[in-house]
């Protein structure tokens, strides 16, 4: 990628995003810039404005002020054009499970208004990838986590979305199941240059999947950068984990908490 | 000037940015009733995988027919024309039927926003109303299944039933109708209360008064000047005065069957409308 960020290359930007609710401020004139084809995490811990901000970049909440475009369309003015070149995937487990695989994608395609002689090769590929062909018409509520997610996947994708938007992909899957969401997003971003959007809380899925991330706390970014130069900005053998923990530590004894880091960390990782 | 990368990964992503392929997810009216046959599909599949659920919402009618019907129309206390008691209650029992299930559309709806079902529904290019309507035919679709068995249930009970094509169908219809109103009603109360416990509250508290504040069980004529004005603005009220006409034999509409399912359409359309806006405020 050539150094200088034109806007054509740029699948998400937002300049100054703000979401204040009566006198709470969540997200504090945020800037965030995501190209086209990388892997962005956004972090923070419990309460930094990751989901507030989620829901603003997919429009289920209005921004106070501040704008943010994906894809070339502003979220306030083209809503709708920016909910067709979105996939989501939420934190729950989000399948139908009256349903089967097949009918949740096939309703999702058509809700997309996918054309009915495309649903169902789409569908099929879309299975296919994620690897539950042979699920595909048993219920959902018969799934394991890591298949109903990998469904969610299947079904964010079918509609060939310039942004897929992931949010803490896998938790609550097994080691086994997590890998099999990361090398599936690898795989995405490697064949078919997708951009992916992703809050997570696990360093490991962090430095694992993204090229570039953003740290939030309180509201605001800070920090940002590539993993590897945030880590080596730490020390020679620093992990993520530092460096959130430096960051968000930092600012938590500068807020006058004289906490341990480690027990806020423990207190953080227990609230989920 | 794009980068040959990032040009070359927005080819494999916007095909419809090439010439000659089709734009994504078209607009308009044909869209529209797509995504309310969507909806209105995946809701009767479900329905159809478990249907233990409408045999159980006949219970409750089986019990004022059969035990409450059959004592107060001993009674002889309630005047109802030239009905009997009991064919004149089986209208109002087959609209709180109606109402009942239908009302449970909005727990339903706070489950799947729980589930994150509601979410990717509201991030997709769907139109509001869209959605909205989907559940209301949904509702509609299921209220007719459930009126075939209580209509067996009321024929069991030798209460003389209009056979005539016309007579069914203007059930039929008020029954949908009526389906999609209460069912509409259930999604906005939900998109205001957000949570189960407050729904189930709030479900109690307007559920029986609207049944009580009806025709249902007992003439308008009977009820003191208060509650008759609150009558007059409950829709159960005009449902039940169009089933009491088609349904039975000799059964007379108050209102006119013109200004009952006037009504009950013009009460639908603000809901779709309202639900619409509302829906939205349920994920935040």
């Amino acid at each position: 990628m050539t150094g200088e960020t034109t806007a054509q290359d740029v699948a998400v930007r937002a300049s100054q995003l703000t979401k204040r609710f009566g006198s709470f401020t969540a997200v504090s004139r945020l800037d965030l810039t995501i190209r086209y084809g990388e892997i962005f995490g956004l972090l923070g811990p419990n309460g930094a404005g990751k989901s507030t901000t989620i829901k603003m970049l997919i429009t289920l909440l209005a921004p106070t002020s501040g704008t943010a475009v994906i894809a070339g369309f502003d979220v306030a003015d083209s809503s709708m054009d920016v909910r067709r070149r979105i996939g989501y995937v939420p934190q729950m487990l989000s399948a139908d499970g009256g349903l089967t695989g097949r009918e949740n994608l096939t309703l999702s395609a058509r809700l997309y208004g996918m054309p009915r002689h495309e649903r169902s090769e789409n569908i099929r590929h879309a299975l296919k990838f994620m690897g539950l062909e042979a699920h595909a018409d048993k219920l959902v509520k018969a799934y394991s986590g890591g298949m109903i997610r990998r469904l969610e996947i299947a079904q964010a994708l079918l509609h060939h979305p310039a942004v897929l938007v992931l949010d803490e992909p896998t938790i609550g899957l097994d080691p086994v199941a997590r890998h099999a969401v990361w090398e599936r997003l690898k795989v995405l971003r490697r064949d078919l240059g997708l951009t992916v959007l992703i809050t997570t809380h696990d360093m490991e899925e962090a430095d694992e999947l993204c090229d570039e991330l953003v740290i939030l706390h309180h509201g605001k970014k800070i920090v940002a950068g590539k993993p590897a130069d945030l880590k080596a900005a730490i020390g020679p053998d620093a992990t993520l984990d530092d460096v959130f923990t430096s960051s968000c530590g930092v600012i938590i004894q500068e807020s006058g908490d004289f906490r341990n880091v480690n027990q806020t960390r423990r207190t953080a990782r227990r609230l989920g | 000037m794009i980068s040959d990368k990032a040009a070359g990964q927005k080819r494999l992503l916007y095909p419809e940015k090439k010439g000659g392929l089709r734009t994504v997810s078209p607009s308009g009216l044909a869209a529209f009733f797509g995504q309310v046959f969507a909806i209105v599909e995946v809701e009767i599949r479900k329905v159809l995988r478990d249907p233990i659920e409408l045999f159980s919402r006949v219970a409750q009618p089986i019990l004022w027919l059969a035990v409450f019907g059959q004592v107060f129309s001993r009674i002889k206390g309630i005047p109802t024309g030239n009905l009997s008691y009991m064919a004149f209650m089986a209208p109002g029992i087959l609209a709180q039927s109606v109402l009942f299930s239908a009302i449970f559309y909005g727990i339903s709806v706070i489950w799947e926003r729980d589930l994150g079902i509601v979410q990717k529904l509201l991030v997709s290019p769907s139109y509001r109303e869209a959605l909205v309507s989907g559940k209301a035919v949904a509702a509609g679709i299921r209220g007719l299944a459930q009126m075939v068995l209580i209509y067996i249930l009321i024929w069991a009970m030798r209460i003389n039933l209009n056979h005539g094509v016309v007579s069914i169908l203007g059930v039929m219809t008020a029954v949908f109708l009526g389906s999609a109103v209460f069912s509409t009603f259930s999604l906005v109360v939900a998109c205001i209360v957000k949570t189960r416990e407050r729904f189930m509250g709030i479900g109690q508290l307007l559920t029986m008064p609207m049944f009580f504040a009806s025709n249902a069980i007992y003439p308008v004529a009977l009820m003191p000047a208060w509650l008759r004005v609150i009558a007059r603005f409950n829709p159960l009220t005009y449902l039940v005065d169009a089933l009491r006409q088609l349904m039975v034999q000799g059964g007379q509409s108050v209102y006119g069957p013109g200004m009952d399912f006037g009504v009950l359409a013009a009460v639908f359309l603000v809901l779709l409308l309202l639900a619409s806006r509302l829906y939205l405020g349920i994920v935040r």
